[in-house]
């Protein structure tokens, strides 16, 4: 089934690009070509990164894509890290931490460089510089194992977490980690101040890292609740047949946008912009939002009937310039509250 | 002063050779080249932790160690791991030393079956060993929870593994073989002559266990205790696994989270200084317990071992070993095949829930496959180049071949207190700028590899050449030989089977790395526990139980390969031939 449909895939997408002016595109494959791969720091889920590194391969044999998939705030540590044994490795870089791009393009890190048909997004996703650009989106949701909760005990909102019944049956993922778990804090702080994490840690949450976590850990029954995590992480676990149901809470849901961009160093720059095209192009854009279950910024992107489109739900946003700031207050303070 | 004292207690020697070749004994270089390969492995990083431990915006300032001891929390996180080593180590010491005893010297039904089993159980990844306890004994959704839950029908979990006491449990169930092998080697090593006279003088069977045989192994015990201890203290993957969850640090965990971005990194090392002088107390405690007692009891002469018979008590102990290994070994491997083979593994077995995708995804995902080889790559070289010199360092030491030997074993145990992290941020350092440019290549994992697994390749070494007594080779050097021949004539063969021993240990220990490796890795150098470690952060269950049973796999090859090759039974108590 997923085999044909990737099948499927590639044909679309060699019509794609067969369609488009033959030469120029040429010696760009070419150049690629003579690079041999490209490599992606990454915080989409592994599976969802390894589906379209596996897109990419069949579309252009002979470039690999290395995928090297962890947390946001990991990958950030990783490029910093070996930037300062002076290592060039990554390509491109791609986290949930809007806050990263503000700080990389800072430190003059990131390559200017605009990917081909992102002049259609909206404006959210869109570098004002032309530096990175907003590759897909998630929303953070509750969400509860179907089996030890009924949907109308659900908590309803974020402030529904705080009650006492809820005490060790919870699950939230770490912004020390996750990216999209930074965002997260950062919104409901701005919405409620410190004190609302405050209260939640007397609930005491299982703790894990990812924000993909809390959908493995609520799926499996091992907590009741979770308090956080990507939405598309839960859609996923839900397609799969677990038993999980996703809550919107009324005060509106942090949005997350996840921007990529190519590094100012890649070693393997035509590979990079090759593969950044490839990424914003309508048919991986439409597999973003189709089996994995995500939001993107291209306009033509249908989206499954089950899910609530973004214009429907109530955003919480997060500007990046006070993530970046905040970062480290961020961590901080959630350890402070949660004890690691 | 090494001649000196060579002299004294050979003097024929002396008259018999030329003053030259007294003065420039070949061998001298071998030693001097072990001692410069120490110094950089061990005091080069060591150097550089107390470096960053003082090195301020400023220049010097003590503000960081003024800010460790006055942080509550990492005050915290000090005190859960003084807990959890210590504790760890006397359960480690309480289900090792019996075990270990049981097979080696009496009766016990299975006893060969068992020492394999606690092998397994050493072979295990700890960090794997903790992942499946959280399937084991999550409070909700661990099957041992669940069923306690439908056989009593009760709310509250039987047990809870995202605490300290889980911690603990799991962390010992993988620390006693350090235990169990250090005294089955010792028992094994011990001829029954000094039982059987105390038997024959009228002594009771624990009379005998007590007063004879307790005393002559009381060194292993300690020693065990203590290499459990230095294990447990250094451990970053459990409590990774167990202890994070459940909101709780301990000091290496914390390290590790003083290294994300933006890095801390004289903090970290401030944090890990104090815990280096105390375990080198520790260990100061250790030789001053142990005193000068000389513990050779293996020479040229055989020993024989009787077989204590454990009459009504068989099946009872067999019993016991039994549920030690099904903690350790039966019930973790069985959890995570059922996982590897699930699409979902808190669900129930059935033909909807069997899959075979998480083995395609798993051999599929790119850095798998780098990583594998990666892992072999530094596993034989390590194991190689660290049984050379281990064996090399515990000759010299056990014999006081140098000046200052005491400082040479010192300086090869010194690793096993430093985090894997805190070593790892020290070789970053070190290596990250010229002459040494290693970072981002396998060399600065080799160098991390090899220097951590020193501590346990010498003391397996160590415990091989004290058990050689030197009155063999003092024989051979008195009827001529030089001490290189005598090494390779004498010495070498009977060290050889616990050489291969330290070769498994060493490459077990390299494959199962990761606190140091967490750090050190880059992309292209990935290892399979650092691969595990992020499936596990991202909660992928299948994939992980996939990679843990091939890493086993893996090992377990490579060990059965070496033993079959090289010799037999290495692993388990020594073979009695290496002794006769």
């Amino acid at each position: 089934m997923t085999r044909c449909r990737a099948v499927a895939l590639v044909l679309i997408l060699a019509g794609f690009f067969a369609g488009r002016p033959g030469l120029a595109q040429d010696t760009r494959v070419e150049a690629a070509r003579k690079e041999g791969k490209v490599v992606w720091y990454t915080s989409l889920a592994l599976s969802s990164a390894e589906k379209i590194a596996k897109l990419f391969e069949a579309e252009y044999p002979g470039i690999k894509v290395e995928v090297q998939r962890t947390g946001s705030q990991r990958i950030l540590q990783r490029v910093m890290q070996e930037l300062q044994a002076n290592i060039k490795n990554v390509d491109v870089i791609h986290t949930s931490d809007a806050g990263h791009y503000v700080l990389l393009k800072d430190k003059k890190l990131l390559m200017k460089y605009t990917p081909a048909g992102v002049e259609r997004f909206p404006a959210s996703f869109k570098d004002k510089d032309g530096y990175h650009y907003g590759l897909r989106a998630t929303v953070n949701v509750i969400a509860y194992n179907t089996k030890a909760v009924s949907a109308s005990d659900a908590p309803k909102t974020w402030k529904d977490l705080l009650d006492p019944r809820w005490k060790g049956k919870l699950v939230t993922a770490h912004p020390g980690y996750s990216g999209v778990t930074a965002t997260h804090v950062l919104a409901l702080v701005n919405l409620y101040g410190w004190d609302y994490f405050k209260q939640l840690a007397q609930n005491r949450p299982m703790l894990v890292q990812s924000a993909v976590d809390p959908s493995t850990v609520v799926a499996s029954g091992e907590r009741a609740v979770a308090a956080n995590g990507g939405d598309y992480t839960f859609y996923q676990m839900k397609k799969k047949g677990n038993p999980v149901a996703i809550v919107f809470p009324k005060e509106g849901v942090p949005l997350v946008v996840s921007p990529t961009a190519i590094t100012a160093f890649a070693p393997h720059p035509n590979a990079a912009k090759l593969f950044t095209d490839f990424i914003f192009s309508r048919p991986i854009q439409q597999v973003l939002a189709d089996s994995e279950g995500l939001y993107t910024g291209h306009p033509d992107v249908s989206y499954p009937a089950d899910q609530p489109k973004l214009s429907e739900l109530k955003l919480l946003q997060v500007d990046a310039e006070e993530l970046e700031k905040r970062n480290e207050e961020i961590k901080t303070r959630f350890v402070e509250f949660f004890g690691a | 002063m090494s001649r000196e004292t060579g002299a004294a207690s050979t003097p024929i020697l002396i008259r018999h050779r030329p003053a030259w070749r007294e003065r420039i004994d070949r061998s001298a270089p071998v030693w001097v080249l072990a001692a410069a390969a120490l110094v950089l492995l061990i005091l080069l990083p060591l150097a550089w932790l107390g470096y960053m431990s003082v090195q301020g915006e400023g220049g010097f300032t003590l503000a960081q160690y003024a800010r460790v001891f006055a942080d509550p929390r990492l005050q915290r996180a000090l005190w859960n791991t003084v807990v959890l080593a210590l504790w760890s180590g006397v359960i480690a010491v309480a289900i090792g030393a019996p075990m270990a005893w049981l097979t080696a010297r009496t009766d016990l039904p299975w006893s060969r079956a068992i020492r394999s089993l606690v092998m397994a159980s050493f072979v295990t990844p700890p960090f794997l060993g903790a992942f499946a306890w959280v399937m084991l004994a999550g409070p909700n959704a661990g099957y041992l929870n669940k069923l306690y839950r439908s056989l009593t029908g009760a709310e509250e979990p039987l047990f809870n593994i995202f605490t300290m006491t889980g911690l603990i449990f799991v962390v010992a169930l993988y620390t006693f073989p350090y235990v169990y092998i250090m005294i089955a080697n010792t028992l094994g090593l011990i001829a029954s002559d000094l039982e059987e006279a105390a038997a024959i003088l009228g002594a009771h069977r624990l009379q005998v266990a007590l007063t004879v045989t307790l005393p002559m192994v009381l060194p292993a015990i300690l020693s065990g205790f203590i290499l459990a201890v230095l294990q447990a203290l250094a451990l970053f993957g459990s409590p990774a696994i167990l202890a994070l969850p459940a909101g709780f640090h301990t000091i290496t965990t914390q390290v590790w989270a003083l290294f994300q971005y933006p890095p801390k990194i004289e903090m970290a090392a401030a944090c890990s200084v104090p815990l280096l002088l105390s375990t080198a107390l520790l260990l100061l405690v250790q030789k001053k317990l142990l005193g000068r007692r000389g513990y050779a009891s293996v020479g040229g002469k055989g020993g024989q071992r009787r077989v204590i018979p454990l009459g009504a008590w068989r099946y009872p102990a067999l019993a016991g070993c039994l549920a030690v290994l099904a903690c350790a070994v039966f019930l973790p491997y069985s959890v995570l095949a059922r996982a590897a083979f699930s699409r979902a593994w808190a669900e129930p077995l059935s033909w909807e829930n069997f899959t075979l995708a998480n083995w395609s995804f798993t051999f599929l995902y790119s850095a798998t496959q780098s990583a594998i080889v990666n892992t072999l790559e530094l596993g034989v070289l390590t194991a190689c180049v660290g049984a050379a010199l281990a064996a090399l360092l515990a000759y010299i030491t056990t014999r006081k071949l140098v000046v200052g030997h005491q400082v040479l074993a010192f300086l090869t145990l010194a690793p096993v207190v430093i985090p894997g992290i805190v070593l790892a941020v020290a070789l970053f350092i070190a290596y990250t700028r010229p002459p040494f440019l290693l970072y981002g290549t396998l060399w600065i994992l080799f160098i991390a590899y090899l220097t951590k697994e020193m501590p346990v390749g010498y003391s397996q070494s160590d415990a091989t050449f004290r058990g050689i007594h030197p009155e063999l080779e003092e024989a051979g050097r008195i009827l001529g030989a030089g001490r290189l021949r005598v090494l390779g004539e004498i010495t070498a063969p009977l060290a050889k089977s616990g050489i291969i021993a330290t070769w498994c240990f060493i490459f077990i220990g390299v494959i199962r790395e990761l606190s140091a490796s967490i750090i050190l890795f880059t992309p292209s150098t990935k290892v399979m526990s650092v691969v595990i470690f992020d499936l596990k952060e991202e909660g992928q269950f299948g994939a992980i139980a996939v990679l843990g049973l091939f890493m086993l796999l893996m090992t377990f090859v490579v060990v059965a390969l070496m033993q079959s090759l090289l010799g037999r039974d290495v692993m388990g108590a020594r073979s009695s031939s290496s002794a006769g």
